[in-house]
């Protein structure tokens, strides 16, 4: 794994699988296909991170298919989804590799293997990083909710996203085989370092047009009626218009849709709103300011 | 393209949007993959390339439409840079698309039609929600109503008031609900349908507004109208000369920054502090070395529960500061185990039950203001008293864990300053900052008594937008 031809044999097939997709218009073809809607940023952003082979940061509010998208992303290519959830006080063992000290507790008590041969890769766990590194088949690597890490752990995925490969001290440097596509979400809960942001394209999704919204709502929501669809996308809109605490997210929409499918509603009216808002909204400030509005409203 | 690539870089980093030298590398290979005849890919190659946050991107939009707007890249607006006052550039890309205009031959007929006949295409197209005309029509409004002149070093604001004064983008949602066919007593579909015909005269507003800026770029080139539109980012912002919508622009900003001031706070306490002696411990300890201490060991130091106490001036005349400061109070409050506000005017007020108790931050500053909160006698802002009675009411309240935070510009209307009351505070705190939303050369100016208080403070500091109180947090660390 270690030596310079595997390297080479990296940069061989990384330019062989360098382009997956021609345009961006075919990446946007492919996700429709898998029913993900791109709107042309994302199917363009989504093309240049392949061809550049450049991971893409996503930013953005909760609940607006981030984490939807890579998914998207790995379904549409047939490629594996390795995901890396970060959390607070994540550290290396948890994110590139760990040895399997166990393991090599039983080899030295069974004079298998001397001191040398301790530090190879049967004693080697492989994380998600290492792990998307050292795939040989196409992978998507999504480094989910990277705005939880502290500062300090953001630095251990530099090495990994600039040049697809990890140092590991017993061993040497692990290089790709394959240059991976890699999406990092963020929240936006913490400025994400300036040596991180550079390694990445940037992507920031924000809720989606009425139209878009619409759209959505008909390919997730089979059997709905294109008419309900374009007012419940319009009282979306209208809803996060409002100061609220927390906006309805995309799923949230996608939650009411189907409630409303249950319900056998044909049409949006103030009741069936005021009845269902808590499928949209889950905070009482926040149900009893949009229910004001609607109530000023139909007066 | 190279060329228009580097004038926009240029400009980002003058409008303080830091651009690196490998972002621009990307941002020029990214064109190798795009359709450059695509003004909307080649926008947002470069946009995801260069710019990496939210908040920026709106102004690299405007430096985007400027620096490519006359280009070759965009065939839709292809002719309209090599023209200069003349005809009327926009229409040629436009009229394909007219479902009822009358005229389908081009930019002369828009021209030629009186406004009354005008104002109803507008009105069809905002209906039809049809692109390519109400481009058109911008074009045409903007000819016909801003009477521009070549030539003039403006940025374009007073053009698009003219333009869009003829307009009258106010009424237009009603005169298209008027016409609406589902016109019954439905209220929510009303209210729906308002929202909606909203958005499309907003965006036609933008279109307006985009149109000038293409004419003035024709006229003076992109370099000169980009100096003349530069505005600051969010994050630079002044407090105090920022306007009522920057500063609530600020507050999706300020979530963050409380948490990272809060975790600061800590980590400084957590650092300083070392436990007791653990005498268990070290005997156990001994045990190895015959009884002989040799290795104190010391308790780990308790889990800091920094407290913070928050004194925050919210006078009139820094009452676009005290808009943040209640934002930062109140996000503040979410972090901290324990936060004390105060609101100060001319006497001091504890606010930290009307902050706890109010669910969104609206509530809360109503509230405070109809309880009169921080006003003794006139509502002048008297720092002397309001340190004084500080002292008197809470000053004894004090710790030495306690963190002291003074937001307020020091400006006390040639009252005594007070400084003793603040020099018992600081005595008692651990640590006292205060943070001045003015700028550094109006310290101590008229009746400014900034540097009185100085010497008590652990250290005073300019905050007059986001990026200096990012900085005053970087600093604590």
């Amino acid at each position: 794994v270690t030596s310079t031809e595997d390297a080479a044999a990296a940069g061989d097939a990384g330019s062989a699988a360098g382009h997956r997709f021609e345009s961006g218009a075919r990446v946007a073809e492919l996700l429709r296909g898998v029913g993900y809607l791109p709107d042309a940023k994302i199917a363009t952003v989504v093309h240049l991170g392949d061809r550049l082979g450049k991971p893409v940061l996503v930013e953005g509010p909760a609940g607006t298919g981030k984490t939807e998208l890579a998914k998207s992303v790995a379904a549409m290519t047939g490629a594996r989804l390795i995901r890396l959830q970060c959390y607070e006080g994540m550290d290396e063992a948890k994110a590139l590799y760990e040895w399997d000290y166990r393991k090599q507790l039983l080899a030295i008590q069974l004079h298998t293997a001397d001191a040398g041969s301790l530090f190879a890769e049967d004693f080697l766990l492989t994380r998600p990083l290492l792990e998307a590194i050292r795939a040989t088949e196409p992978v998507v690597l999504l480094v989910d909710e990277v705005d939880r890490l502290d500062v300090e752990a953001e630095a251990l995925l530099l090495e990994v996203l600039s040049d697809y490969q990890v140092s590991i001290p017993e061993l040497g440097t692990v290089s790709a085989r394959q240059v991976p596509m890699v999406f990092l979400t963020s929240n936006g809960s913490r400025e994400l370092s300036e040596a991180l942001k550079r390694r990445c394209l940037y992507l920031h999704i924000d809720y989606p047009a009425v139209e878009r919204e619409r759209e959505i709502v008909l390919a997730r929501v089979p059997g709905i009626s294109a008419a309900l669809a374009t007012q419940l996308a319009q009282v979306i809109r209208s809803l996060r218009l409002l100061d609220l605490k927390k906006r309805p997210s995309v799923s949230e929409t996608l939650d009411w849709a189907r409630t409303l499918l249950v319900l056998g509603a044909d049409r949006i009216d103030s009741e069936l709103i005021e009845a269902t808002m808590p499928v949209l909204l889950k905070n009482q400030a926040d149900i009893e300011l949009a229910l004001k509005k609607l109530g000023d409203q139909a007066r | 393209v190279i060329a228009a690539v580097e004038g926009l870089v240029a400009e980002l980093r003058l409008v303080g949007i830091p651009v690196s030298a490998s972002e621009y590398i990307d941002a020029l290979s990214a064109l190798r993959f795009v359709d450059l005849g695509d003004r909307t890919a080649v926008k947002t190659a470069i946009g995801a390339a260069v710019v990496k946050d939210a908040q920026h991107e709106s102004a690299y939009s405007t430096v985007f439409d400027l620096y490519f707007a006359g280009r070759s890249l965009d065939r839709a607006d292809g002719g309209a840079a090599d023209q200069d006052a003349g005809p009327d550039p926009g229409n040629q890309g436009g009229p394909g698309g007219q479902p009822s205009g009358p005229g389908d031959g081009g930019g002369g007929v828009l021209d030629s039609v009186d406004d009354d006949s005008l104002t109803r295409l507008l009105l069809t197209a905002l209906e039809a929600n049809d692109p390519a005309l109400l481009r058109a029509l911008a074009a045409a409004v903007v000819t016909r109503y801003a009477g521009m002149e070549p030539g003039r070093p403006v940025a374009g604001t007073y053009y698009l008031y003219r333009a869009m004064r003829a307009v009258a983008p106010d009424r237009l949602p009603a005169r298209l609900l008027a016409a609406a066919p589902d016109n019954g007593d439905d209220g929510l579909a009303r209210m729906l349908l308002t929202e909606e015909y909203e958005r499309r005269v907003a965006d036609f507003q933008r279109e307006v507004e985009a149109e000038i800026r293409r004419r003035l770029v024709a006229d003076r080139g992109a370099a000169d109208v980009a100096r003349t539109l530069r505005r600051p980012l969010p994050e630079d912002a002044g407090f105090l000369t920022g306007s009522a919508a920057q500063i609530a622009q600020l507050r999706d900003t300020v979530q963050p920054l409380a948490r990272k001031l809060a975790a600061r706070l800590a980590y400084r306490q957590r650092h300083r502090r070392r436990g007791p002696l653990d005498f268990r411990r070290t005997v156990r300890e001994s045990m190895s070395t015959g009884g002989v201490p040799m290795t104190p060991v010391f308790r780990p130091p308790r889990p800091a529960k920094p407290e913070l106490v928050i004194l925050a001036d919210i006078s009139g005349s820094v009452s676009n500061f005290a808009v943040f400061t209640l934002h930062l109070t109140y996000a503040l409050r979410t972090e901290f185990t324990r936060v004390r506000s105060f609101v100060f005017v001319d006497t001091v007020d504890e606010v930290t039950e009307i902050l706890a108790g109010a669910d969104n931050i609206a509530a809360a500053t109503a509230e405070i203001n109809a309880r009169g909160c921080g006003v003794w006698l006139d509502g002048h802002s008297d720092y002397g008293n309001s340190l004084r009675s500080f002292r008197e009411r809470y000053g004894d309240q004090l710790r030495s864990r306690s963190t002291v935070l003074v937001l307020g510009d020091a400006r006390t209307n040639y009252h005594a300053p007070g400084a003793e009351a603040l020099k018992e505070l600081s005595r008692r705190a651990g640590h006292l900052f205060w943070l001045n939303p003015e700028s550094y050369s109006a310290w101590d100016s008229g009746d400014s008594v900034i540097s009185q208080y100085a010497p008590f403070c652990d250290a005073v500091f300019e905050c007059r937008n986001i990026r200096q109180l990012r900085a005053f947090i970087e600093q604590l660390g």
